[in-house]
């Protein structure tokens, strides 16, 4: 309850944990928001069916709340001016000079308050590039801002859980990029850090990933804990295993 | 799909029009964008499809790539090639695969009597609308993709005309994209004046693509974009990335390894839609090169060494080359590291 996961990929694609937590998170019954910025609902639809889920369903009874961004954007940018309930766009920064993302933060608390008394289980805010809110025009001061409000507002108030996916790379030459990572990974309580093998590409090793439980940020000052396994992707499951015991390998 | 530009755009252009006489042939739509060349020029220079049938390829159709039934949302990003390699298959995701074309020969009309095209040419836009409220963009970006919107919801390719029976394909090439002629000043200066402005459109298109049936192939001069940090971005907002590298006027035009080809091609992303994993190929080291009257993508592959003679120096050269190709470029991972062996 209450924590903040940060996916993190390098030089490779992480999208398949952001399928695998949707459909965890949906399973075990919790109220979801998702805002997927860089695919379509029918692309997450497909994936998750595989895995198990409907998200058509789950969406009818109101457990999963989807901000397709893409959809928005359009909406906002070629859609006729009408307003429904005089709500905003949650993405209208974009069209803004003024790059705040208040807009689509109250979208996602509305979303999360529960209407009734049921919040047995904590809502949970998943959102699916963070690094393409940069892209679209949002300092990155606006996009920490917006985070942190996520946090109070998600964890410390609703006692949810958030996931965030974003690119980074050591040697990459975004800074702004690098600067939201890096300030994300201290804030964290869990990372998990997918990077393409240093030797190269491999057909039957995909890559690696590095799991850090930050223990440091509790209150015993423990030292994080890391753990490194190796993992392949296939059509409907990931398969992990310790470094260098890849089944081809064997 | 996004090509990096060669550096004298000789070679991306010519996959640009294979990218667009392939719609022709298949009957699809076609829009064309550029600023430097008008469209109806561009059309008229697409080469002539090879109807020869000892061409022709038998290859079945893979069945998971497209989903050529589900029109509805998905769309296709496809990154098709038109020549097959002489090796095994090629590192594609689409299905069936189209057909050779002649370099020599320019398409004849009759073939476009058939399909729709339309244009738009940067100048001619500038001059019958000289004034427009853009805000958030580029204008020219903006006003490109008003045009493209506006086509797509004409001629129905979003699918809000149900009662248009026959589902038709619209293809969009646009050339040149963040060059100084579309105004944008992100190859020329190191602080550009909006440099979310490249990005913004492509997230736009990309939305745009997503909700109807279209594909896009667009060709960027990524050698003069002066920061980095937004060829990342651009590569994290496309769906396939392929870069070229042409061998003319580069110190490995005479390198004995490359005497062959003509240049390298590198892909960088492959499209990971609908599914958890891509369908990616055993090799990763391509080139091309140009005959007379084919462009061919093939492995590349290292001539044999066979002579004793050969001095230390070029032999250190070889090594090096091999190392270089040994750490291959893909979506999965990018081994930048040498490994000694």
């Amino acid at each position: 309850q209450g924590k903040f996961t940060l996916l993190r990929d390098t030089r490779t694609d992480g999208s398949f944990l952001v399928h695998h937590f949707l459909s965890f998170y949906l399973r075990a019954g919790c109220k979801v928001c998702f805002v997927a910025l860089l695919q379509s609902f029918s692309h997450y639809n497909i994936v998750a069916q595989k895995l198990g889920v409907s998200l058509t369903a789950a969406k009818e009874r109101g457990q999963l709340v989807f901000l397709e961004g893409l959809k928005s954007c359009l909406d906002l940018l070629f859609g006729e001016k009408e307003e429904q309930s005089g709500q905003p766009s949650p993405l209208q920064f974009i069209s803004e000079r003024a790059s705040n993302l208040k807009a689509l933060f109250d979208f996602i608390r509305t979303s999360l308050t529960p209407a009734g008394g049921d919040s047995s289980k904590g809502p949970v805010l998943l959102v699916d590039d963070l690094s393409v809110l940069l892209s679209l025009g949002a300092t990155p001061v606006a996009v920490l801002d917006f985070i942190h409000y996520c946090r109070v507002a998600v964890c410390s108030q609703l006692k949810g859980n958030i996931v965030v996916l974003v690119h980074s790379s050591e040697d990459s030459e975004d800074e702004e990029n690098e600067l939201v990572v890096n300030s994300l990974c201290h804030h964290s309580d869990l990372i998990l850090w997918v990077e393409g093998l240093a030797t190269g590409f491999c057909k039957d090793v995909h890559g690696q990933i590095k799991i850090i439980r930050r223990l440091s940020l509790q209150l015993m000052a423990e030292q994080d804990h890391v753990q490194i396994y190796q993992y392949k992707i296939q059509d409907k499951n990931v398969t992990f295993f310790a470094r260098g015991l890849s089944a081809a390998v064997l | 799909v996004f090509t990096e530009e060669d550096k004298y755009g000789l070679y991306s252009n010519l996959l640009f029009k294979y990218f667009l006489a392939e719609g022709v042939v298949c009957g699809h739509d076609l829009f064309v964008a550029s600023a430097k060349e008008h469209p109806d020029n561009i059309i008229k220079d697409l080469p002539a499809p090879l109807l020869d049938d000892t061409y022709r390829n038998e290859l079945g159709e893979e069945a998971t790539a497209v989903k050529s039934e589900d029109f509805q949302d998905s769309m296709k990003i496809a990154w098709r090639y038109q020549n097959l390699p002489k090796m095994e298959d090629s590192p594609t995701t689409s299905t069936k695969f189209g057909h050779y074309y002649d370099v020599s020969k320019t398409m004849s009309p009759e073939l476009f009597r058939s399909i729709k095209w339309h244009s738009f040419y940067l100048p001619e836009e500038l001059s019958l609308q000289p004034k427009m409220k853009t805000g958030h963009m580029n204008s020219a970006y903006a006003r490109l993709l008003q045009s493209i919107q506006r086509i797509i919801y004409q001629e129905g390719f979003d699918g809000s005309d149900p009662q248009k029976k026959q589902k038709n394909i619209l293809r969009i090439g646009i050339q040149s994209l963040g060059s100084m002629l579309w105004g944008d000043d992100i190859c020329s200066s190191d602080t550009p004046e909006d440099i979310h402005s490249l990005t913004k459109f492509l997230y736009v298109l990309r939305g745009l693509l997503r909700k109807s049936l279209s594909a896009c192939i667009i060709t960027v001069p990524a050698h003069l974009i002066q920061n980095k940090a937004i060829m990342e971005r651009v590569t994290n907002l496309s769906d396939t990335v392929v870069g070229l590298e042409s061998f003319i006027g580069s110190e490995r035009e005479t390198n004995p390894l490359y005497k062959d080809y003509h240049g390298l091609v590198h892909v960088h992303q492959i499209p990971r839609l609908n599914s958890l994993i891509c369908d990616v190929s055993d090799t990763k080291d391509l080139a091309f090169r140009l005959k007379r009257k084919l462009f061919t993508i093939e492995r590349l592959h290292l001539p044999p060494d066979l002579s004793d003679t050969v001095s230390r120096a070029s032999k250190q050269d070889l090594a090096e080359s091999a190392k270089l190709l040994s750490s291959g470029c893909g979506a999965m991972a990018i081994g930048k590291k040498h490994l000694d062996f």
